[in-house]
């Protein structure tokens, strides 16, 4: 706020361009505040105060900074159980909150163009936005659902047909949208326009593919969700704690409050938390198999035999850990390892998507992105570390664990024509023969 | 201090008269035509050049089809390029960010990494065999997600690190507008390649309708043009609009039954290992063989003929010119619009009396998309080389489960024969 005003105090030394000057004094306070306030100097508004009466109450004896951080404390063991209960409840009810989490996200985003445009009373375009997002999500999850259903999309003619138009009616509807948009130009209003476009689809792209990518990762095993989510909590409270507890040097001018200390504190922290964690998840099946929807219970079922990444295997420790830890060979699980390397992308670049946040925060002027969460701002101020999270452990699992599922593929040979078949069957065979692997005389067999 | 973003914060929230014009770049027509067409007034003059850089546009076009798909990738790649430093020099002459830290290297860099990912995903499917043999594109290959993914996020580091205080939303606001230009048209560059692998006329007749769409209406607008049609651009009539239409369904009728008698605009493109290029040789589909279709009796009655023949193809290309015509035409309002909140002519001088190459490419922004996905709805199936190339990447022990289930599979169709025991 003191940022603000003092802004408004240098007005009178801006260059002498005297129309722009004043003119730039009456949009500051525009800029700052709704329309009809025009001399407050007050930053953009935050919706009202959520903190529920009850902590108002109990709380009232403490002094303001502790209040601030018990309130934080008991909204974060709040939402910490939350997780705990969803995870139990099953991964249908993830994938429900995985899209709530979205919708709420964008709805955050699309708020704070909103008032940084003033572009509340353009036509048309809070509809415009809600029905992109609508488009893009129907899109994606007609994707997933094609690939992981497939057998109940076969089934039912309805869902048969949609899944084969899926790009054209997509496309459609979109273009529907796209085209209402440009009917909705108003001469007057161009630029802000174009601006919201613009805004709308840099969020969709960054929000939507994100959940949809997270929605990917959960159905090749929970443990991919919930092992690097946990990660970027973890490391989250860790660098919060070693920089409360012994931060002193600054890491980025960004954001003042990140330090060093904080910085690498965490990181440590969190490959031992993810060590942990991981030993812990892997022993059970429901975390580990991937998930697949059972055509006779109707139902989404976790039951497989656990791949080679979850069976504990013997490692020989190395010759310098050897010597401070007294064991020979230590029994781990392989996806330990893998675990490694996502708790060091969580530590290492996960605080760029939040430097990354922190920044849009300045650019904007905005302290939080809303104000859902009592002491803790919006929900994209909880998630901006896992932005980039998402992306990473899917192209993790995309390059190093899985290769093509074999009975996918067996499926998508199913629907090619005879022809093409043929041509990859004969193709598969020479091939087989080449590498040894099939010789002409079991051919006849 | 003054926050230099109050400066443009304000460009944001003023009604857009208030605005100043930007100037455009300098006049780039070539001295000859200046000297030869210095008599005639001012709009011939103008007509004049317009009609000379059409007809050169068109010659390039023609002499690029007869050079083959590789240099038309090439010029595909060469005007997707173009289209992006016209639109990022427009973001930076709106937001005077020339000076703006690391950001022209940041934006060429997020399209050489977007162009890498999208290279990787749709031209590794088609050299699979090519690939197959040297080592060092077989590990580029397995590990291409990450590679473009780590290329990208250090693009993304770069820019939150270059981040400075008093920059912030200018900086932001670049961001933005290079990740939305790439969305356009990177991605719509590669679909058109997509498209233009499955045959170079899924590439050819739908880039004519439009440029045929756009010469047809323009030519019905002069010479018929009365009622407007949409606020936003002015010059459009809706004769024009409906001339159009017609002109480019008939059009593209006889473009298709003409094309689709040659084997090298109708075969997919393939890469062929032994001799090194590409090839077009193949079994032409049933798309593109010759069949007779009974006449509706009100068509019967008109042409006194029972039967017609033709080639299927040709209805898909009704559907693909009644696109052109309908709905290329709001890329060119979208364009239109957006050249009037940005207060510039033009996008740039690049082609004289034309204006920039993005301005002869605005109608073609949404056909490359509409193909692609006319192509993966109604004409092909699943792509059967990424299937074999997924394949080839298994494990040898899955791979011969495989065998064995197909095989199985394929005798039942009676697909195959069963061998005989020797």
């Amino acid at each position: 706020m003191t940022e603000l005003r003092q802004r408004v105090a240098h007005e009178p030394d801006a260059p002498p361009e005297d129309k722009e000057s004043e003119s730039e004094a009456k949009v500051d306070g525009e800029t700052a505040s709704d329309s009809e306030s025009r001399t407050e100097s007050a930053p953009l508004p935050v919706s009202a105060d959520d903190t529920p009466e009850v902590l108002n109450r109990a709380l009232s004896n403490l002094s303001s900074r502790w209040k601030n951080w018990w309130v934080r404390g008991i909204l974060t063991m709040a939402m910490i159980a939350f997780f705990f209960i969803i995870i139990y409840l099953g991964p249908m009810v993830l994938m429900i909150i995985v899209m709530c989490v979205q919708i709420k996200c964008f709805h955050e985003i699309i708020t704070i163009g909103y008032n940084v445009y003033h572009s509340y009373d353009l036509p048309w375009f809070r509809t415009l936005s809600w029905y992109f997002l609508l488009c893009v999500n129907y899109f994606f999850y007609g994707e997933t659902v094609t690939d992981y259903f497939f057998t109940l999309v076969q089934r039912e003619e309805p869902l048969r047909i949609l899944s084969k138009y899926h790009r054209f009616i997509s496309f459609t509807l979109y273009l529907i949208g796209f085209c209402m948009f440009v009917l909705s130009l108003v001469k007057k209003h161009y630029r802000l326009q174009f601006y919201m476009f613009g805004w709308t689809h840099v969020t969709l792209l960054i929000v939507v593919t994100q959940s949809h990518l997270v929605i990917h990762n959960l159905f090749e095993g929970m443990i991919w969700f919930i092992v690097p989510i946990s990660c970027v909590i973890c490391n989250d409270i860790m660098a919060y704690m070693f920089g409360f507890f012994f931060g002193r040097t600054p890491l980025i001018k960004l954001s003042p409050k990140k330090t060093w200390e904080g910085f690498i504190g965490g990181f440590f922290a969190t490959v031992v938390f993810g060590l942990l964690l991981s030993y812990v998840m892997s022993g059970y099946r429901c975390f580990v198999c991937p998930v697949e929807y059972n055509n006779d219970t109707n139902s989404f079922t976790v039951d497989c035999e656990p791949s080679d990444l979850f069976r504990l295997q013997e490692y020989n420790i190395p010759g310098v850990i050897q010597s401070v830890i007294g064991w020979k060979t230590v029994r781990m699980y392989p996806f330990q390892i893998h675990s490694i390397a996502l708790s060091t992308f969580a530590s290492l670049i996960g605080p760029f998507g939040g430097f990354f946040a922190s920044g849009f925060k300045r650019a904007f002027k905005i302290k939080d992105f809303a104000n859902t969460i009592p002491g803790h701002g919006g929900i994209m101020d909880r998630f901006d570390c896992q932005y980039l999270m998402a992306t990473f452990v899917n192209v993790y699992i995309a390059s190093f664990i899985r290769g093509p599922n074999p009975s996918k593929l067996i499926q998508q040979f199913l629907t090619l024509r005879p022809d093409q078949q043929l041509h990859i069957f004969n193709t598969l065979q020479s091939h087989l023969i080449d590498k040894g692997m099939l010789t002409s005389a079991t051919e006849d067999e | 201090e003054t926050d230099i973003d109050d400066r443009y914060g304000d460009l944001d929230s003023r009604i857009d008269s208030d605005i100043p014009e930007i100037p455009p770049s300098s006049d780039r027509t070539p001295e000859i035509l200046k000297k030869a067409l210095s008599g005639l007034s001012s709009r011939w003059k103008n007509w004049w050049i317009r009609g000379i850089l059409t007809l050169t546009m068109i010659s390039l076009f023609f002499l690029i089809i007869y050079m083959g798909s590789f240099m038309l990738m090439l010029l595909v790649l060469g005007i997707q390029v173009k289209c992006f430093h016209e639109i990022i020099t427009i973001g930076y002459r709106v937001y005077h960010s020339y000076d703006l830290p690391w950001f022209r290297t940041l934006s060429w860099y997020f399209l050489l990494c977007v162009n890498y990912f999208f290279y990787g995903e749709t031209v590794a499917d088609y050299f699979a065999t090519f690939v197959q043999r040297e080592e060092q594109l077989q590990f580029l290959i397995r590990y291409h997600r990450f590679i473009s993914f780590a290329l990208y996020l250090a693009g993304f580091c770069m820019f939150v690190l270059s981040l400075v205080k008093k920059h912030c939303r200018l900086q932001f606001y670049m961001f933005a507008w290079t990740h939305v230009t790439l969305l356009i048209i990177v991605t719509q560059s590669h679909l058109v390649i997509q498209s233009l692998f499955e045959g170079m006329i899924w590439f050819l007749l739908p880039i004519s309708s439009v440029i045929c769409n756009d010469i047809t209406a323009y030519l019905f607008g002069f010479f018929f043009g009365r009622t407007p049609l949409i606020k936003l651009s002015p010059k459009k009539t809706w004769e024009g609009f409906i001339g159009g239409f017609f002109s480019t369904v008939v059009f593209g009728f006889i473009a298709a039954y003409v094309l689709s008698k040659y084997q090298y605009f109708v075969c997919p493109v393939e890469y062929r290992s032994d001799v090194n290029s590409f090839v077009t040789e193949c079994e032409p589909s049933e798309l593109f063989q010759l069949q007779n279709y009974s006449l509706p009796p009100f068509l019967k009655a008109v042409l006194r003929q029972e039967r017609v023949s033709l080639y299927p193809f040709q209805i898909h290309s009704i559907a693909l010119s009644t696109f052109a015509s309908l709905i290329g035409p709001f890329g060119g309002f979208f364009a239109s619009g957006f050249k009037r909140a940005f207060k510039i002519k033009d996008f740039a001088n690049t082609i004289p009396g034309h204006g920039g190459i993005m301005d002869r490419f605005d109608c073609q922004y949404l056909m490359a998309t509409f193909v692609h996905v006319y192509i993966a709805s109604f004409i092909r199936g699943p792509n059967p080389s990424k299937v074999l190339q997924q394949l080839l990447v298994l494990q040898p022990e899955h791979q011969l489960n495989i065998y064995k289930t197909l095989k199985i599979h394929l005798i039942e169709k009676g697909i195959l024969q069963p061998a005989l025991k020797v």
